[in-house]
């Protein structure tokens, strides 16, 4: 099961400040979606809004055809699950214990897991490689480690749209491909913040590029990863070619003598 | 878990029934127990006993259970108030509630103020003065319907320093030397005043504030992860945020117009027992109320006797138990306060 979402005009004032313009976008169900753009581009605020953490000044959130707006945020909790940059825990939970709580919108109150919901849990962590630190208090982990325990406490939330902002931070090279990969036959609809381009184009089916909150370029990573946007956008000299094996556009830098 | 708790009651009980029996007259726990028992089923008792049965019943029992509750509600309102600003280092008087009592109870010494209150003015000046003071940080925080946290604990400690100086403001131009000790018993807290009419309220306020508090442990729970996550969770965290500020708010105040400020048990308790049972809010907030009111009830025991006849203000005790064992814990490897070591 999964879920169509579609952005419609969005607009976020954050004190008096427009962070992000009209912005509209749609992920299909099945779906990646990546949304990219330079530093105070407006990407986390755009997911912010999805998550429910803030409320929009001006446009429309539509889940399956749904407003956002108005479903309680336990309601949409069971529908969209999200990967915030914060570091995790205050307190000193076992990743057990941090997983579970991915089922919070779906149990009352203090109620225990049934068996189910303890098998999807350790589905969970085996799928993010997290299960042999099942007991281990999270603030031992290192950063990359709680990276992926959060986001199998937000598979185990079974949403129909996964929002990810910077999910590859602090992971190393080979857990960031595996989580994007592992998102790309996720079948569900996933909507991911990414700062590495490269990475951006293997796993996104559609790019929607952000520039001072406002879209500037949408379309296909092919349609949309040209020399000429990252000049104007990112500000930098780089080639683009396609790879050799996926043809996939892969941008390539040169620092410069 | 459910052995931790069960060992905890018994030790409460046993505890209670000794702390009755100790002190200047001490009595044997067989004859304590004989004493309750006829003050609660109307027994009987004989002349020459008449003395050492109305020390026990209408001094110590109220005292002693004063002190378990005291002890029971600080810890539970230390637990949620450092979940409610997400720091680790809050207790209980983080949000210049103490100040506001101890303002409000010199305020009625002085005054003679609230005298339809009979001997509970004082308490009820405190209450009000911690909820004033309450109030003013609710609204100077208050951003956009929403609390956050830092904001919290600096007002909080702003008008713990204004309060404070209004105190002192007070105590200096009061003609008498009453309004002192007044101060010194309102900051450094003392079961002294324990009677049985107190009790009813007292009790009330910290079994509906520990029921409803660890109810909301999985929502604590969550709300530990982080604002935004546990909007993403759908735990509301502006509502969740203000009910916890409503229940901290009342429960601290009642804490404080009954015993005063008493340091270092809502500050050190939740950490002693998130040590021994982990961090999830639903076991720490059943097992921190018990541990709470059995080492209260201790602390007031010392309070009362190591230097009878005389009496040290119990947040002495608290204070130079506390603080070795909060170092302890600080310097102890694998205990994470919310920070990597």
């Amino acid at each position: 099961m999964t879920a169509d979402l579609k952005v419609d005009g969005l607009s976020v004032s954050l004190g008096g400040v427009t962070v992000v313009e009209s912005l509209s976008l749609a992920v299909g169900p099945g779906q990646v979606v990546g949304l990219i753009g330079p530093n105070g581009s407006g990407k986390t605020t755009a997911l912010r809004c999805v998550y429910r953490a803030l409320r929009p000044s001006r446009g429309a959130i539509w889940i399956d055809g749904q407003d956002l707006s108005a479903m309680t945020l336990r309601d949409s909790a069971r529908v969209v699950a999200a990967l915030t940059q914060e570091g995790g825990a205050d307190l000193d939970f076992t990743v057990e214990e941090v997983v579970a709580l991915g089922r919070a919108p779906h149990v009352r109150g203090n109620q225990a897991l049934g068996p189910r919901e303890r098998e999807l849990c350790r589905q969970a962590m085996e799928r993010m490689q997290v299960l042999h630190l099942a007991g281990r208090g999270v603030l031992a982990l290192s950063g990359g480690e709680r990276r992926r325990v959060l986001v199998a406490r937000a598979l185990v939330q079974e949403p129909r749209l996964l929002v990810l902002d910077e999910p590859t931070n602090h992971l190393d090279l080979r857990h960031q491909i595996r989580l994007l990969s592992m998102l790309k036959g996720s079948g569900l609809g996933v909507l991911v913040t990414l700062h590495d381009l490269n990475l951006a184009a293997s796993a996104c089916d559609h790019l929607v590029v952000l520039a001072a909150g406002e879209v500037v370029a949408s379309g296909t990573p092919g349609e949309v990863l040209t020399e000429a946007l990252l000049r104007d956008v990112f500000d930098v000299v780089a080639s683009v070619v396609p790879h050799p094996l996926t043809g996939v556009p892969q941008v390539l830098y040169d620092l410069g003598p | 878990m459910g052995v931790i708790v069960v060992s905890l009651a018994v030790a409460l009980a046993v505890s209670v029934l000794l702390a009755i029996g100790s002190g200047a007259a001490a009595v044997p726990p067989g004859q304590t127990l004989r004493y309750l028992w006829a003050a609660v089923t109307g027994g009987a008792i004989s002349a020459e006993e008449i003395t050492a049965y109305q020390i026990i019943w209408q001094v110590r029992t109220p005292r002693v259970l004063l002190a378990v509750l005291v002890g029971a509600g600080l810890s539970a309102v230390g637990v949620a108030v450092q979940a409610m600003v997400r720091n680790a280092l809050a207790d209980p008087f983080i949000l210049g509630v103490s100040s506001g009592a101890s303002a409000g109870a010199v305020l009625v010494t002085v005054s003679g103020g609230l005298a339809a209150m009979g001997i509970y003015a004082v308490s009820a000046g405190a209450f009000l003065g911690a909820l004033l003071v309450s109030a003013l940080v609710y609204l100077v925080s208050r951003r956009g319907g929403g609390l956050e946290p830092l904001r919290l604990v600096l007002t909080g400690v702003a008008m713990a320093f204004g309060f404070q100086a209004v105190m002192s403001l007070i105590v200096y131009f009061a003609p008498d030397g009453e309004s002192t000790s007044t101060v010194l018993f309102w900051s450094m807290g003392g079961l002294g005043g324990a009677t049985w009419g107190a009790l009813p309220v007292v009790t009330v306020v910290t079994a509906v504030s520990v029921v409803v508090l660890r109810r909301l442990g999985r929502s604590l729970d969550v709300l530990a992860l982080g604002d935004e996550t546990s909007m993403s969770l759908g735990v509301d965290t502006e509502t969740l945020r203000r009910g916890l500020f409503v229940l901290t708010s009342l429960l601290t105040g009642a804490m404080v117009a009954v015993s005063g400020a008493i340091g270092f048990v809502g500050l050190v308790m939740p950490h002693v027992v998130r040590l021994w049972v982990g961090a999830a809010h639903v076991r720490v907030l059943a097992v921190a109320p018990l541990a709470g009111a059995v080492s209260m009830v201790w602390a007031d025991l010392m309070a009362r006797t190591v230097v009878a006849p005389r009496e040290l203000p119990i947040g002495v005790i608290t204070a130079l138990v506390g603080v070795p064992v909060f170092v302890t814990l600080l310097r102890r490897r694998g205990y994470l306060f919310g920070g990597r070591s």
